[in-house]
């Protein structure tokens, strides 16, 4: 059981190139933190620096109330579950448990009494004498994990952990992990790409990019108020609308709090917006052409394009084209390919950024 | 390449046929030649029947050896011979799996150098250094030894690329996994490399022990003494004669026994063999 200090970490390659530019926060006792970042922004290499598999560059990272900046992964304390779960091929299951254990010289009736326990809690009592290529994809994440829970570590580090398996599996091993970790309550650092892993696992959400934090908090905090235009279009799916305030239409709409105030953008989320006639005061209304719709059962994603010629705002992930909004009706019964409707959202649900879509405003 | 015609099968069989024949014939030849009595052999009239002269031409060649020409019984020079090839084969191993292990794992000042260094001396097999490796073996009082037979014969380039290419496909993250499971390197290498490389290192064991059995040039050198002769000297001299008749049978039955270790030992790892060198397991 441990903290997770991170102070102003560093990673520069060797050909200059600056993986991460300076990284602080603290994962608390228990805690489960979820880096959450598009492919690239660093995540995996910060937990790799966590885990001593990358040399840190500059800053500390402490442990338990240790720096561990110069010791060696095994001394570490930490348990790691690789994406490609790493488990040794010519082990059985229960020596890929055991083998960590062994290492550390504990007495083989000790290592018996983990590997049971572990295989016990992670269903894979039968399993123990397989070796891994006779596991399914989902038995083996197991595997991997029990060689992390046998180990008892002060913390648990996830490197994308469930990207190997199927969406159905992927769903059913998530809520394990949740589980796992609400039980052993262990401190535990989780790297994803999937905003919806991320939304759905994490105590403290971080959220990464081009080897910066964007944001740090309670998932549904960041879900609510985004700080960036990036968070805004990475955290949600499908993302929020961004458009950019210049337009009379919308200025037009706008109290003059707010034309008056820095904002550049204005951003609402899909789920936001209600087809009606029908403007609440200090709300935004948008006159749109559906161009397509896509049911999903539940519920029904209208893209439409805004009638006036605008240029969207180009947030980098998950990026709609300029102008195409997306709306979010509940049901299945919506509008017709082609027609015009008019779409509104209260003044509440409007979020504002600076025109570069590095802050947020109010 | 899936046709299934008559005639083309037929094509396809007689060539085959042939090409067996052509391989196997000669070899029934040594195998009848080593069953009759010397002058059936000499006489210039092959039978192609086996004779009956069958156990005393094995029991004299492996036992007594041919009476005046190598002088000692082929029990002695299969030792010979299966000693220095187990020496070579063993050897190759070692050092190369230890050296692909340095290149591939470790970061050290012109790593890629040595590799090169090691991948240059392909060019250069013992027929091409032999007059400084002769002189290094005679300096270190080598000659006529097994140190002498297998030492200069280990460094191998084959076997470093070969396990360079599986270390190169062994998935990073395993590394990594040790590491957090406080294996060392030396620990890595023998707890999950060296299971790993069974294959390749049966698939290098049967390539160079064929490769140390049929040594001729390097032995013929560095063996004046009778009792460090191997196999495929002996034969060799059982034929050269001044003023006698070659025993041909009983050359014939050696020839016969130099040909069955390489065999079997590509019979018994045969299906390690082909695994190690198509490389499915992982």
């Amino acid at each position: 059981m441990a903290n997770v200090t991170l102070r102003n970490v560093r990673k520069t390659y060797a050909g200059g190139f600056e993986a991460i530019k300076g990284i602080d926060f603290e994962v608390g006792d228990g805690q489960f933190c979820v880096l959450v970042g598009p492919s690239g922004c660093g995540k995996s290499t910060l937990l790799r620096m966590v885990a001593g598999l990358e040399t840190i560059t500059g800053g500390e990272i402490d442990i338990g109330g240790r720096v561990v900046n110069q010791i060696e992964p095994a001394d570490r304390d930490i348990a790691m579950v690789f994406q490609n779960y790493a488990l040794y091929p010519h082990m059985s299951v229960y020596n890929n448990m055991a083998y960590g254990l062994r290492n550390r010289g504990m007495a083989e009736a000790e290592i018996k009494t983990r590997v049971e326990e572990a295989a016990r809690i992670l269903e894979l009592g039968a399993m123990l004498d397989r070796k891994p290529r006779q596991l399914s994809g989902g038995q083996r994440q197991r595997v991997a994990m029990g060689r992390a829970i046998v180990r008892q570590p002060k913390v648990f580090l996830f490197d994308e952990p469930l990207s190997n398996l199927d969406a159905k599996l992927r769903i059913a091993m998530r809520v394990e992990i949740r589980k796992l970790q609400r039980r052993l309550s262990t401190t535990s650092i989780y790297v994803t790409h999937d905003q919806l892993e991320a939304m759905t696992l994490a105590d403290i959400l971080v959220v990464m990019n081009g080897g910066q934090v964007e944001q740090i908090g309670n998932p549904l905090e960041i879900y609510q108020k985004p700080a960036t235009t990036f968070v805004a279009s990475f955290i949600g799916a499908p993302p929020m609308n961004l458009m950019p305030l210049r337009s009379d239409e919308l200025k037009s709409q706008l109290t003059g709090d707010i034309r008056a105030s820095a904002a550049g953008i204005l951003g609402i989320r899909p789920e936001d917006f209600v087809i009606s006639n029908e403007r609440g005061a200090g709300g935004v209304a948008l006159g749109l052409t559906v161009e397509a719709i896509e049911r999903v059962g539940a519920e029904t994603f209208v893209y439409g394009t805004r009638q006036k010629e605008e240029q969207g705002v180009a947030a980098t992930p998950g990026e709609l084209p300029p102008g195409e909004i997306i709306v979010r009706i509940p049901g299945a019964v919506g509008p017709a390919i082609g027609e015009r409707i008019r779409v509104v959202a209260a003044g509440d649900k409007l979020h504002l950024f600076t025109a570069d879509g590095r802050k947020r405003v109010g | 390449m899936v046709e299934h015609r008559p005639f083309t099968d037929f094509i396809a069989y007689a060539i085959l046929t042939l090409g067996v024949f052509i391989v196997a014939f000669p070899v029934y030849l040594a195998l009848i030649a080593s069953t009759h009595d010397a002058a059936t052999v000499v006489g210039g009239h092959m039978p192609a029947s086996p004779g009956s002269q069958t156990l005393e031409n094995y029991y004299r060649a492996v036992f007594v050896g041919g009476s005046r020409t190598s002088r000692e019984p082929v029990a002695n020079m299969l030792i010979n011979s299966f000693v220095s090839a187990i020496g070579i084969a063993l050897g190759k191993i070692f050092i190369s799996i230890l050296s692909a292990y340095a290149v591939v794992y470790f970061r050290f000042p012109f790593r890629k150098t040595a590799f090169w260094i090691i991948f240059i001396t392909l060019m250069l097999p013992v027929e091409v250094r032999i007059y400084p490796t002769y002189k290094v073996v005679a300096d270190l009082k080598m000659l006529d030894t097994y140190a002498g037979l297998i030492l200069p014969l280990i460094a191998s380039a084959t076997g470093t690329l070969l396990f360079r290419q599986f270390f190169m496909t062994v998935p990073d993250e395993l590394l990594e996994a040790s590491r957090i499971d406080g294996a060392g390197p030396f620990r890595f290498f023998w707890d999950t490399l060296l299971p790993l490389s069974i294959t390749t290192i049966a698939a290098l064991f049967v390539i160079q022990f064929i490769y140390g059995w049929n040594q001729y040039l390097w032995p013929l050198l560095i063996t004046t003494k009778d009792s460090m002769q191997t196999i495929v000297i002996g034969i060799k001299k059982m034929l050269v004669t001044s003023d006698e008749l070659a025993e041909w049978q009983l050359a014939m039955a050696t020839a016969v026994l130099a040909m069955l270790p390489p065999v079997a030992v590509v019979i018994f790892m045969q299906r390690l063999f082909v695994r190690g060198l198509v490389q499915t397991e992982k």
